[in-house]
């Protein structure tokens, strides 16, 4: 597989071409902006959580493939999940992204069942070869753990 | 044709032997940062293997001759902007964002009051917004834009309203978006007329086009090295002696003083009174060597090389892309640099010099730190491709088959 292809694969285009839970939620939902200074990228995730779970998960914005996906990717997998259940993905997504350059060791049973357990997330695993894309892939997500501690 | 040969030009800076991605480097970033030939490389190496020793102060034979090698770049630099003054009105800075908060936090806070105007421009990199802003922290200062129009280009039809109360125009010289050449010289004369002092960025124009500063007649000029083929870490703040002198101290320490007491200190004089601490010696040896080097070349040679590329560029960008490839500056004819900053429809600039990326093709995405500019137009982000003197048609091809490549990826 190329070094593009192992980026861009074809979860990664489908949720940039066809992004999730795009648009906005009226209040009492939370709303919360992240930014990447850098590249210029900016989003905004609305949030409704009710009874430790998100209920509902709206995003907009604009960035390149990577932001976008990520974010439409991130939606999917934590819509209608509990709280706990959210930060326990957050975790695991964010330590799959730090393993900058290292290339993930897939016969490690651990590693298997950490990116199995991560469902299509899975796809952005090839970014973080790409050191100044993580910060594109990671931005949908830092802004998910704001809003959460302003919940 | 243009009057020097690119191709030999390319046999001297060592970079572009640089294989990536199983392909020979095309290296289309020099607004953000030119390769240096060999000449500024060897130059500084020389320096550090045999010369090095602090200038100024020592009076062995290598510290005279570290001396004489910093003060004859600065007398060099002088010569290569036909500088009023010579050498006197030189000041090395470590980039031109530092020659800026120089202007704004030395002349700035000795010249500027309660209700006076600094007039910019919409296409003025953030080194020539945020320190005037800055100043405003303490200054009631008025910060005026000089609007862009849907031409790229400096909307002058109000000017001589904008110039109203003006204490100084900071301009850039050529935009690093758009590539925009906006007319100093005339803007400059105008500006006089109105009572102001006139301020120019030349980090995009003094790689590129000849730069002459009696001819052109303004009061301050600021640009880094980096982007005229010398090494980074040195930058040039000119102005007039006279100007110069009457400037308080902007950074307080050895090297700028006259006298230090118990009870105070006295400035130097001159240049010296900016350049405090050890300075940056072996930069300055290098951007000695890069004046030497252009001036080899010629700057009208670079000029016309530039342009042709340019014009030869944006031609085939519009055939092969039918309006999918926005160029986000002037026209072809207008008075523009080798600068193109393209909005691909449908694909991010990130994604665009990601697949750039994929066969060695260097471009820079993101918003090049003019985000008033972009948000003028719109535009979160463009993928700019730059030339340098070493730029060839062959970069382009490689430009336009990674364009084709990330159009077909991402559809």
């Amino acid at each position: 597989m190329s070094n593009l292809e192992n980026l861009y694969k074809e979860i990664i285009l489908d949720h940039y071409r066809t992004p999730r839970n795009r648009g906005e939620l009226p209040p009492p939902a939370s709303k919360t902006e992240g930014f990447n200074p850098l590249c210029g990228d900016e989003l905004t995730v609305y949030l409704d959580v009710t009874d430790g779970v998100i209920a509902d998960i709206k995003i907009t914005g604009q960035g390149c493939s990577i932001s976008q996906a990520s974010s439409s990717l991130m939606s999917v997998a934590v819509k209608g999940r509990t709280l706990d259940e959210v930060r326990e993905v957050l975790a695991k997504f964010k330590n799959m992204m730090t393993l900058e350059g290292e290339v993930v060791d897939l016969t490690d049973p651990l590693n298997r069942d950490v990116l199995r357990s991560l469902g299509e997330l899975a796809a952005l695993q090839g970014v973080s070869k790409f050191p100044v894309r993580i910060k594109c892939a990671t931005l949908a997500w830092n802004t998910l753990s704001q809003g959460l501690e302003e919940n | 044709m243009s009057y020097f040969n690119a191709v030999r030009v390319r046999e001297d800076i060592p970079a572009l032997t640089r294989i990536i991605n199983g392909r020979p480097i095309t290296y289309l970033d020099s607004g953000a940062s030119t390769l240096p030939p060999r000449s500024v490389i060897e130059a500084m190496d020389t320096y550090y293997r045999l010369r090095h020793a602090n200038v100024h102060r020592g009076v062995y034979q290598t510290a005279n001759e570290a001396t004489d090698a910093y003060e004859g770049a600065r007398e060099a630099v002088a010569q290569f902007l036909n500088a009023p003054g010579g050498a006197e009105g030189v000041v090395f800075t470590k980039n031109c964002t530092e020659s800026f908060n120089l202007l704004a936090k030395s002349w700035g806070v000795a010249n500027l009051r309660d209700g006076d105007v600094v007039l910019i421009s919409e296409m003025e990199h953030h080194a020539n917004i945020v320190p005037w802003f800055q100043l405003r922290e303490s200054v009631d200062l008025e910060v005026r834009f000089i609007p862009v129009d849907d031409n790229f280009e400096l909307d002058l039809t109000n000017i001589d309203e904008l110039l109203r109360g003006v204490k100084l125009l900071s301009l850039t010289a050529m935009s690093n978006v758009l590539g925009t050449i906006n007319p100093v010289k005339s803007l400059a004369r105008l500006a006089h007329e109105h009572g102001a002092l006139v301020a120019i960025d030349a980090s995009q124009s003094v790689g590129h086009l000849p730069i002459d500063l009696v001819d052109l007649d303004v009061d301050f000029m600021m640009f880094s090295g980096h982007k005229m083929l010398g090494p980074t870490g040195i930058g040039v703040f000119w102005t007039r002696p006279e100007i110069l002198n009457a400037m308080p101290p902007f950074l307080g320490g050895g090297g700028m003083i006259a006298d230090v007491r118990l009870d105070g200190y006295t400035p130097a004089t001159g240049f010296t009174r900016f350049e405090a601490g050890t300075p940056m010696i072996a930069e300055a040896v290098g951007l000695h060597a890069a004046v030497r080097y252009l001036e080899g070349l010629g700057m009208a040679n670079i000029e016309a090389h530039d342009r042709e590329l340019t014009v030869d560029a944006i031609s085939r960008l519009n055939d092969q892309f039918d309006g999918r490839v926005r160029i986000i500056g002037p026209a072809a004819h207008a008075e523009r640099g080798g600068v193109l900053s393209l909005d691909v429809e449908g694909v991010h600039p990130h994604d665009i010099a990601q697949v750039l990326d994929e066969i060695g093709v260097c471009v820079r995405p993101g918003h090049h730190c003019a985000k008033p500019l972009m948000k003028k137009f719109n535009l979160a982000a463009t993928a700019r491709a730059s030339f340098g003197p070493y730029s060839l048609p062959s970069d382009t091809d490689a430009l336009l088959e990674g364009l084709q490549r990330a159009i077909t990826f991402f559809g």
